[in-house]
């Protein structure tokens, strides 16, 4: 399975994501940002970290990169694009996925643990996944997700809503909500469901000395469902 | 302009110093000169008051590839890696803006250990603060918080380990140092130290801009209530730069075309450009009309004393400038050839044409002022007696419940939840614990680092309280089963010309070196930071120490939460129930003086040592030193980190119950191990001579003390975690 992850300047969660990659049998490329042509892949990533030092506004710079281009019409002509946390604030931007991201509701950086459930089984992200409480790790500063109140109901009406923060037991509860998200929202997909954004970091979650293990459980998943 | 004696005063000079440099030059310097000599010649730049008695530091080792005297301190940890290290403090600009202080504190440091070559892998820092009453403290800890942060998260360098303090004697002078890990092969390690004739001089990075100018010459003096004008010269920090920068100059390092680096960073292009020829015993011949700069019409003194951020100088081999100058357009980044090697010895700028400055390199750095400044020898203060009537009448648990929550024991979960500690993928041991431990990329190796300081021991007994530092440090590196290599130290004082200041530095310097020179532990890095002043009053004296150690097999790291039920736990070293500047002291019985408990550094090694044995055995479950707060604290925070009770029965000795739960004595640990280990254990602990005694066995749930006080683990927690979130909420 080939995969390609994304480089911006300023993106610092690429190496992480291509260490992940390969760990669970992907081939994976690096790309950078003012490529025009993406390799040939069965996964795009646009990863973690400050694209253009998140100026302006998170994301905002880089949807506008010479690569995004091709990325836009890959996941338009079906192929699977996931966007981790800046990643998640760059497919906002295109317009790929819905909604904005705005500042923690505490204005302040977040970098713990959280547990999230997931929603939607039918996809090539989730599908045949046998838990549905993942534990996962998130560090940003801009992960409030928000839309308008039409918009959360055309998302819910499609079951676009991909994973929601909770507890270890999967209440899904605003004393769970680590930036203040409306509906807990962690991470939403596109319409079709090829277009995954989400705040947590998998690829930080990949070994028992590490943060955890979900990640792992995670992405062993996504290849399998990919093959 | 006119440079007179007046001018000289003004930039931060005497009135000797001014004397010295016009008979060195032989004439009057003009204005762009007497900015260079400013810049050269202040204490943070020149060290003229502390040099003297840095040399007395134990810099070698077998483990040490680079000592102090360049950009950083570098370590081997064998395979041909090594580990680029140190820590600076950022102290006066923080106070002044603390966002931008603490977050371009960072940015220097990082630089500090790139410029050498080195990937940062992880980051530390040592803040402290003020009391909590104190109106501004809680402004600057959030700003500072954020700056870190905000710097070192954009990096995508993990940061890892930390300490932070409040004390009255901060409440003029907050103390930001900085401390960053980078790692790089033995092979590829770049230098500052220039080398051949014509080759030339390139400026990359950020453009340059009046920021920051005289940053160096503000932080080498006191502060008064005139404080808040001198903003202008804190530097404004743009970490995505940084990050740019860091990734250019790792890929033109990994050819062959650079011979020396080294990052603008205090006294900006002047220090940098006078240390590259210095070293390399040549001159330099700079076209200041070349520097890319970010605003209109800038001085020839303006540009040399600009502190900007994000900046290098390097002196690349000759024809190899096309190559360079592709890497650094690639990450957007300015590119200016300014200048080339000379053999003049002088270090030359031209404007406009027109020479603008000349000055001979040996006189800037060789001829530098250098101080034996007078100083008070301290004594060692009488120790108190305290009545057993006293002690009686305190009840354990409300003792714990105070000490716990004190500012300075509780959890600072608030701050470093807002530091990014995961990102890079190799955190294997997260802030809160004894050290952080991040792995060797790819490797079974992990590297440790701590952070610590004690600035109450040092004010009470300086010789003392250095030791202690240098001894914390090992015993923190210890507990994660670190073989401890080598320190860097942040030295924050108040001023060098009062006696009492000048005796704590001397002291405390002296301190540190007999503790690093017995336990191995040479200091390959460093900075001074002395006027941490208001007026009269300093701050109390403050090194901070920086350990780094090596865990050659990360499968063996040891943390402090207990692991069992029906494991047990046992107190390494001895209780003489030392209580005596202990936080017990301070907080409960309001008593400020008597000495700090003595360090034994036989102990210190001999009880380290047995328990890296004992690690490598893999007889140790948990393990944790005793510091602050003593015993009861330190079994506590096991206790909540491990979400587990224990049943604690206090050994028969004479010392009574608070003294033996709350005393602060040195070179002891905690250490959990199973009951079937425990005889070979305590054979090993014996035959090493070791003092041991059991403190008790875990439990499920409940630390229950001498059957008679019982503490859940929840109201553990509260006591401990909620102060700090309270507070800034």
């Amino acid at each position: 399975m080939k995969s390609s992850v994304i480089t911006f300047p300023g993106s610092n969660c690429d190496r992480d994501m291509d260490v992940a990659l390969k760990k669970f049998g992907f081939t994976n490329k690096m790309v950078w940002h003012d490529d025009n042509e993406l390799p040939n892949s069965d996964l795009v990533v646009l990863p973690g970290g400050f694209s253009y030092g998140d100026y302006l506004r998170c994301g905002s710079m880089a949807s506008k990169s010479k690569i995004m281009r091709s990325v836009i019409n890959f996941a338009k002509s079906g192929g699977l694009v996931m966007g981790i946390c800046n990643g998640f604030q760059i497919l906002v931007e295109t317009g790929l996925v819905p909604g904005v991201l705005l500042r923690n509701k505490y204005l302040e950086f977040i970098c713990k643990n959280v547990f999230v459930k997931l929603d939607n089984k039918e996809n090539a992200y989730f599908k045949n996944l046998n838990k549905d409480i993942l534990e996962f790790h998130i560090a940003h500063n801009e992960g409030n997700y928000f839309c308008t109140k039409d918009q959360l109901k055309e998302i819910k009406d499609n079951n676009q809503i991909a994973i929601y923060y909770c507890n270890k037991e999967g209440k899904i509860e605003d004393q769970y909500n680590p930036n203040g998200s409306i509906k807990n929202i962690a991470g939403i997909f596109n319409k079709e469901k090829n277009v995954l954004g989400m705040m947590p970091h998998p690829e930080r979650m990949i070994d028992q000395s590490l943060s955890g293990e979900d990640g792992s459980i995670f992405f062993k998943n996504l290849i399998n469902n990919i093959k | 302009m006119e440079v007179n004696e007046q001018t000289a005063i003004d930039h931060g000079l005497k009135s000797d110093e001014y004397k010295k440099i016009c008979q060195l030059l032989k004439r009057t310097p003009n204005i762009t000169e007497l900015g260079i000599f400013s810049a050269m010649w202040n204490e943070h730049c020149s060290y003229k008051s502390s040099r003297l008695h840095l040399k007395k530091l134990p810099t070698k080792g077998k483990k040490v590839i680079q000592g102090p005297g360049e950009n950083a301190g570098v370590i081997d940890i064998e395979d041909g890696d090594a580990i680029v290290f140190k820590i600076e403090s950022h102290n006066h600009p923080s106070f002044i803006e603390p966002y931008q202080g603490a977050a371009t504190g960072v940015g220097g440091i990082m630089r500090d250990v790139f410029t050498m070559g080195a990937r940062p892998i992880a980051n530390l820092n040592s803040i402290h603060f003020g009391s909590p009453q104190h109106k501004k403290t809680k402004n600057l800890l959030r700003g500072v918080v954020h700056g870190i942060g905000g710097y070192g998260n954009c990096m995508g360098v993990p940061t890892i380990a930390g300490q932070t303090s409040f004390d009255s004697s901060y409440n003029g002078n907050i103390l930001v140092n900085a401390m960053t890990l980078g790692l790089v092969k033995k092979n590829k390690i770049f230098y500052s130290k220039a080398a051949g004739l014509n080759k030339p001089v390139i400026y990359v990075g950020s453009k340059t801009g009046r920021d920051g100018i005289h940053g160096a010459s503000m932080a080498s003096a006191s502060f008064d209530e005139k404080i808040e004008e001198k903003k202008p010269t804190v530097q404004v920090g743009d970490p995505f730069t940084e990050k740019l920068l860091l990734e250019a100059c790792l890929e033109l390092m990994a050819g062959d075309s650079i011979i020396a680096i080294q990052d603008m960073g205090a006294a900006g292009l002047t220090s940098s450009s006078i240390e590259m020829a210095s070293k390399g015993n040549l001159g330099i011949e700079i076209n200041l009309n070349k520097v890319p700069c970010r605003e209109t019409k800038m001085t020839p003194y303006e540009i040399m004393l600009s502190e900007s951020q994000e900046r290098m100088l390097i002196v690349l081999e000759n024809g190899k400038e096309e190559v360079a100058k592709k890497i650094f357009d690639k990450w957007n980044l300015d590119f200016a050839v300014i200048g080339k090697t000379t053999n003049s010895k002088n270090i030359e700028l031209f404007f406009n044409q027109e020479p603008v400055a000349k000055i001979p390199v040996n006189i800037l750095v060789e001829n530098s002022p250098m101080y034996d400044r007078k100083w008070k020898k301290s004594k060692l203060p009488k120790k108190n007696k305290i009545k057993n009537e006293v002690l009686n009448k305190l009840k354990i648990k409300d003792v714990l419940k105070k000490v716990l929550s004190n500012q300075n024991i509780c959890s600072k979960e608030w701050i470093w939840q807002q530091y990014d500690h995961t990102v890079m993928g190799d955190t294997i041991q997260k802030p809160g614990g004894d050290s952080g431990v991040v792995r060797v990329h790819g490797t079974n190796k992990a590297v440790a680092a701590s952070v610590d300081s004690s600035a109450v021991y040092c004010w009470a007994h300086p010789l003392t309280g250095g030791k202690q530092v240098v001894a914390e440090s090992w015993r923190n590196l210890i507990s994660v089963g670190a073989k401890p290599i080598a320190i860097t130290n942040c030295l924050n004082f108040g001023s060098p010309e009062k006696e009492e200041n000048m005796g704590e530095f001397v002291e405390c310097v002296q301190g540190i070196g007999e503790a690093s020179k017995y336990l191995n532990f040479p200091v390959v890095s460093g900075n001074v930071s002395f006027y941490n002043q208001t007026k009269e009053v300093g701050i109390k004296p403050t090194p901070s120490i920086g350990g780094v150690g090596l865990i050659k097999d990360y499968t063996k790291m040891i943390s402090m939460d207990l692991k069992e039920i029906d494991n047990l736990v046992l107190i390494i070293g001895k209780t003489e129930g030392h209580i005596d500047q202990s936080l017990f002291a301070r907080t409960i019985l309001d008593e400020k003086n008597g000495p700090p408990p003595e360090v034994n550094l036989f102990n210190e090694k001999n009880n380290g040592e047995t328990i890296l044995n004992l690690i490598d055995k893999g007889y140790v479950k948990s393990a944790h030193d005793i510091s602050l707060g003593g015993l009861l604290v330190a079994i506590s925070k096991m206790c909540i980190k491990g979400n587990k009770g224990i049943k604690i029965s206090k050994s028969k000795n004479l010392i009574n119950e608070i003294e033996y739960f709350f005393a602060e004595d040195q070179g002891r640990y905690l250490i959990e191990v199973n009951k079937d280990d425990l005889k070979e254990v305590t054979k090993i602990l014996n035959k090493n001579s070791v003092h041991h005694e059991e403190l008790g066995i875990i439990t499920q749930n409940d630390m229950i003390i001498n059957e008679k006080t019982k503490v859940t683990i929840d109201e553990l927690k509260s006591y401990y975690t909620n102060w700090l979130s309270k507070f800034m909420s």
